[in-house]
């Protein structure tokens, strides 16, 4: 497969629901409701995430913001004693259905972990190792997938001279850039990001926060964040989680400057959380 | 008034005998610990010493470079280790192509695949499988495989390389599965999470992820496995013979260098004797093979090691 051709938008319209008419949506989530065990985790969420948009996630610890991240790539299966109901559109079509591989999900749409976790092999094998999995083994295009992945991910010009080297030599703040190149070299849909800058220092996160900018161009992502400011600064719809369920889902500015949710007011002037 | 917790503390301190305990504790830890040093050490000296007498009598050059192993020959003895080598390497080599695949793919299995359940049951049964003696593996070798053998293959002697060859692969097994399985559990979830959200299948990870994170504790666990097999004394001398041959033949009677000292001390020679000597002289290669492996063991898991 060219790489060139790697990256085809799906654009066949699906009709979306009214208040979200402006752009496409990527991911419609009706009436999900999961448990771990006995304990419900997430109740009744109905979301819309828009294409090409950056949606934060924002809540106090075990409101589930992570827990439905982990939902939209089925990552949260991971989990044994998980059970869930309602669904999940990606493109329309549930994520929940049988027929529907977790690779093939998870092909589509890649995710940014809390800590860095690059594997431990040399950066350059790092970021071809998706490529390589999925079947590209040409030597040249895989050098051409690092290299633009690497300069996506704006870290081509810090590792370009080391891309041999062990990926665990670099600083915390390069590994998660690392992570999120790798992510970026098969070319996915949806960029799921999951506290991406919790462990990283002020100017590590800056930088991440201004790919982020970046790559919206290009992408949907969905970014779960503990930084209230990071949310403000980055994202075009905020949804304020709290136990387990949607508070309020509404435009980044609206929710900051005017929340409707009394409960979204006492969180975002930090009352609570 | 009741005294201050500080102060029972600072009496308690100056207490005498426990100052005088205190010291002597570390002392007493290191004489302890140089005996087992010491007996080591003493074990070494009388290997070296007995086997420079040997070669007093028979030159080095004969023993590392002649490939006839005839020492109780009444004229003319011949003591080229070579055959002996032979018959440890046919024994080992047979184990490391029975053990490695099945115990690497059982550690993949436990530490990727098996739930909790199964993997609270099969690894303390692997532990007990490593403590099975080895006298009843020389007993199944001799008395189960090798007639199974036989039945496919007649050719096959009742004393012969094979037979113990899988025996001793089956002996270090679980060592190889249970060691590897800890090099592989070892391996951070978040780096496997990493790579099941790229879309990696679960063999894929464990393939392309989890084995070589781990490949040193692995490369380790092996090269363990092979110094075990090189070392097996029991299997060997029940059911592979006491036939020295430096030749490529598996089907029938060979021996090993740990088969040939047992035959010796069980009293074919008398003390003093060149023969009574040879042993230390095979013992001594022995400990230079073990040693190598050890040394290998420790290169090579620096070489693999992948950080994490």
């Amino acid at each position: 497969m060219n790489t060139a051709t790697i990256k085809t938008k799906i654009n066949t319209a699906q009709p979306t629901s009214v208040e979200q008419a402006e752009k496409e949506s990527v991911y419609s989530t009706r009436q999900l409701n999961l448990w771990y065990g006995n304990n419900h985790a997430l109740k009744n969420i109905d979301l819309e995430i828009g294409e090409n948009e950056v949606t934060a996630i924002i809540g106090p610890s075990g409101c589930g913001k992570s827990t439905y991240l982990k939902t939209l790539n089925r990552m949260v299966e991971l989990v044994p004693s998980v059970k869930t109901s309602g669904e999940i559109q990606y493109r329309g079509r549930n994520i929940f259905e049988s027929s529907y591989g977790v690779e093939e999900l998870r092909t589509r749409v890649g995710m940014v972990f809390q800590k860095p976790n690059p594997f431990p092999k040399s950066i350059y094998d790092n970021i071809a190792y998706g490529p390589r999995i999925h079947g590209i083994k040409n030597k040249k295009i895989l050098d051409e997938i690092v290299e633009k992945s690497l300069r996506g991910a704006a870290i081509w010009d810090e590792v370009k001279d080391r891309l041999n080297e062990n990926a665990y030599g670099i600083s915390g703040g390069q590994q998660q850039r690392i992570c999120i190149a790798r992510t970026l070299a098969i070319e996915p849909d949806v960029i799921l990001m999951d506290e991406p800058t919790s462990a990283l220092d002020p100017i590590s996160t800056l930088k991440i926060e201004e790919l982020v900018q970046e790559l919206k161009e290009q992408y949907s992502i969905i970014i779960v964040t503990h930084n209230m400011q990071q949310a403000a600064r980055i994202s075009d719809k905020t949804a304020f989680f709290l136990n387990g369920e949607v508070i309020e889902y509404d435009r980044t500015d609206a929710i900051f400057s005017n929340p409707a949710d009394k409960r979204t007011e006492d969180y975002i002037s930090g009352r609570f959380g | 008034m009741r005294t201050s917790v500080q102060e029972l503390i600072a009496k308690s301190k100056d207490k005498k005998s426990k100052k005088i305990i205190e010291k002597l504790i570390p002392i007493l830890l290191f004489l302890i610990a140089s005996v087992s040093v010491l007996t080591t050490i003493g074990i070494v000296l009388t290997l070296i010493i007995e086997t420079v007498t040997f070669f007093t009598r028979v030159p080095l050059s004969d023993f590392i470079l002649g490939t006839t192993w005839l020492p109780f020959a009444n004229s003319g003895a011949q003591f080229g280790i070579w055959p002996l080598i032979v018959g440890t390497l046919k024994i080992t080599g047979i184990a490391i192509i029975v053990a490695v695949p099945i115990g690497i793919s059982a550690a993949i299995y436990l530490s990727e695949y098996a739930s909790d359940n199964v993997r609270r049951i099969v690894k303390p049964v692997l532990e007990v499988l490593a403590g099975v003696p080895t006298i009843v593996y020389g007993f199944f070798a001799l008395t189960f495989v090798t007639p199974v053998l036989q039945s496919f293959f007649p050719e096959i002697k009742i004393f012969n390389a094979i037979s113990p060859g899988i025996v001793v692969g089956i002996m270090i097994i679980p060592m190889i599965a249970s060691l590897s399985e800890d090099a592989m559990s070892s391996v951070p979830k978040s780096i496997r999470d990493g790579a099941l959200a790229m879309g990696s299948t679960k063999f894929e990870v464990a393939w392309k992820i989890t084995v070589p994170a781990a490949l040193s504790g692995i490369i380790a666990s092996v090269v363990l496995g092979l110094s075990r097999a090189i070392g097996e004394t029991m299997i060997v001398s029940l059911a592979a013979g006491s036939t020295p041959k430096f030749d490529g033949d598996f089907t029938g009677s060979i021996q090993t260098m740990t088969a040939y000292i047992v035959q010796v001390s069980k009293g074919d020679a008398g003390y003093g004797t060149t023969i009574y000597y040879s042993i230390y002289a095979v013992g001594f290669t022995l400990f230079l093979f073990t040693m190598a492996m050890n040394i290998l063991a420790g290169y090579m898991s620096k070489r693999f090691r992948e950080e994490y």
